[in-house]
């Protein structure tokens, strides 16, 4: 167990990077406490794998530092970092049986025999393969597959960290949840640091204490699934994170007031736009009240989702969904309002703090 | 639905069918024929039953030549598979060198192989020949049309230097197909290069080398060519394999029925070992 802290770390593929766009990562500064359980978050392509095979030492990075505890491991051969990972399609040894699959990793360290068949024993029992202890691993279905993969990032007592790095991307849904809980139930008794990579926010908010979502080579923000729901620090985190993604409509903004073609929507308090920014209102659906007060909207649908019912309106000319729920009553001339606890102000994609703190 | 019978439809398959007789039947069976009759002069035809299978599978000079047959390609076969493995592992995974590499191993396949004979011949001859003259050179006796030794020595580096080139090729594909996944876990678990090679890349090689096998078995097998031009057989009958035999008896000997016999037997021969070659290395593949 350790902390890691990945020291102004950037990663570019090609040789000679020119421009800030030829870095697959973007200049990542942060630090994984000890014992943590954290999500890497965000769209194919946005860097999370990159990321977590720098950390595995599967990749050398292009620039920065990398910190186990406080001692460098920037240039540590993976087999030295202690580190344990799991990918995102099954590794199984195909010519191995279950139980030997699992006593690999514990074998090739040189851990006594006795050892090995307690902690395999208890992982097997975990991932619910134990009928199949002696079984050729080829033979298994994919998802049991990848349980032994799983299985194999477990079964080390001693590992620095567990990263995953899209594990249940080949899991049936059902044993998808199954799993996901075991791990968290798993990370609370034993208090590994782990490190889950996923374009799921279902699965990174149920999983982690702490998300850190990424877009385009960049961490946009880093808190937890609350914060990340309630502030989010950039309009990307808005509209990846809830179903459906937050409203953002382009304003104008003075002192206490947006203005959206016409309409005035009142702000919790006021901001303060740099000049030439471009500035958005961003409102999440949950907090987007239909009803008889407020600015006049044209409902152009209503889905049916079984606990509430998502509306899309257009106002001012905007498109912009809420959520209401399943019984309450939709007027005939509908306003929208919203809540002023639910507005946040963006500039140029990132979110205006206010002196409110809000 | 309705169904049309139309029995002419049947006429379409004609052409297949006359060309897969022509080009394999008709001859099958003419050696059939021969090898069950006593042939003269003047197409004149005794029908003698089993008389020549018999007489063959008695013949200490058939059990001879089966016998360096099955040293020859038991030999090649335990040169070239594990040669053409380390050949493969030790070939760049990516980058400018892997087209060089591809191009310097297929070389050796394009030569014709009565071309192969003819070069190694001249190479190996102890006064003229680059490798004779250099073995003797060194303090060795060499002289592969003089020693069978040396005539055994010569055949089957020929065969190792024309075919190892294969197995590298389909050992290298097999390789290649192989995720980075699979690399990457491995160095995750600390696995030595022994296990990586043991537990991940002969395992996922197991297929191709199957196919390798099977296509040395066969050609090794029915060799004929190389070690035609190269020793003719000789010296004595040291390097005289099934094929070299059966030729000298059908065209050599004229001895028909005998040749013939022979051909069959060699034929079921191959037909069998691959077979069971084939079952034994795909049991329990597909479950």
């Amino acid at each position: 167990m350790a902390s890691i802290e990945l020291d102004h770390i950037r990663h570019s593929y090609g040789a000679r990077p020119k421009s800030p766009s030829d870095y697959a990562l973007k200049e990542v500064h942060y630090t994984f406490a000890d014992g943590g359980a954290y999500a890497l978050l965000g769209p194919s392509g946005c860097g999370k794998t990159t990321l977590l095979n720098i950390i595995s030492g599967l990749l050398q990075p292009s620039e920065g530092r990398l910190l186990f505890d406080g001692r460098d491991v920037t240039h540590l051969a993976t087999e030295a970092r202690n580190i344990a990972q799991v990918f995102q399609f099954p590794v199984v040894y195909d010519t191995m049986t279950v139980f030997d699959n699992l006593a690999f990793p514990l074998r090739n360290r040189g851990v006594a025999e006795s050892e090995v068949r307690r902690r395999v024993h208890e992982i097997i029992d975990m991932i619910d393969l134990g009928a199949l202890a002696d079984s050729k691993a080829q033979r298994l279905t994919a998802d049991s597959k990848q349980k032994i993969a799983l299985g194999r990032g477990l079964v080390r007592s001693d590992v620095n960290a567990i990263l995953f790095d899209e594990p249940l991307t080949v899991i049936d849904p059902h044993m998808k949840w199954m799993l996901r809980s075991q791990l968290k139930h798993l990370h609370r008794r034993v208090g590994f640091t782990m490190i889950y990579v996923t374009h799921d926010q279902t699965e990174a908010l149920t999983f982690a204490d702490r998300v850190v979502v990424m877009y385009e080579g960049e961490i946009v923000q880093i808190g937890t699934p609350e914060e990340l729901f309630e502030r989010p620090r950039h309009t990307f985190v808005g509209y990846f994170i809830g179903s459906p993604g937050m409203n953002l409509l382009p304003v104008e903004v003075e002192g206490r007031v947006a203005r959206l073609d016409g309409l005035a929507i009142d702000l919790p308090a006021a901001v303060a736009i740099p000049p030439g920014a471009r500035a958005e209102l961003g409102i999440r659906p949950e907090f987007v009240r239909v009803g008889r007060e407020g600015f006049p909207a044209t409902i152009t649908k209503i889905e049916d989702v079984g606990r509430h019912r998502i509306v899309r309106a257009t106002l001012g000319g905007r498109e912009i969904a809420a959520i209401v729920p399943e019984d309450a009553e939709i007027p005939s001339d509908p306003r929208v309002s919203f809540e002023p606890r639910g507005i946040n102000v963006y500039a140029d994609s990132w979110r205006v703090e206010t002196e409110a703190g809000l | 639905m309705n169904k049309t019978w139309n029995n002419r439809a049947w006429f379409m398959v004609l052409p297949v069918l006359m060309l897969v007789a022509f080009n394999a039947i008709i001859p099958l069976m003419t050696v059939v024929n021969y090898s069950v009759q006593e042939t003269f002069g003047n197409n004149l035809f005794f029908f003698e039953g089993v008389k020549w299978y018999q007489e063959v599978l008695n013949s200490p000079r058939f059990h001879a030549a089966l016998f360096r047959q099955f040293a020859f390609t038991g030999l090649i076969l335990l040169i070239e598979i594990p040669l053409g493995v380390a050949v493969a592992l030790a070939m760049p995974r990516s980058g400018p060198w892997v087209s060089v590499c591809l191009v310097l191993m297929a070389l050796p396949l394009l030569i014709p192989w009565n071309v192969v004979g003819a070069m190694w011949n001249i190479f190996a001859l102890p006064d003229i020949g680059l490798l004779g003259y250099g073995i003797n050179a060194l303090g060795i006796e060499y002289n592969f049309t003089r020693q069978p030794g040396a005539a055994w020595f010569t055949v089957v580096l020929m065969d190792v230097w024309h075919w190892t080139s294969l197995v590298v090729l389909l050992a290298y594909a097999g390789l290649r197909s192989i995720p980075d996944a699979y690399y990457q876990a491995a160095r995750i678990d600390s696995a030595s290069a022994w296990s990586v090679f043991r537990y991940i890349q002969l395992p996922k090689m197991r297929r191709v080398l199957t196919i390798a096998v099977l296509l040395r078995f066969m050609d090794s097998f029915m060799v004929y060519t190389e070690p035609f031009v190269l020793t003719g057989g000789g010296p004595g009958n040291a390097t005289t394999f099934l094929s070299i035999d059966l030729v000298k008896a059908a065209l050599g000997e004229f001895n028909l029925g005998i040749a013939a016999a022979m051909s069959i037997i060699y034929f079921l021969m191959t037909l069998l070992v691959c077979w069971v070659f084939y079952t034994l290395m795909t049991r329990g593949e597909e479950q």
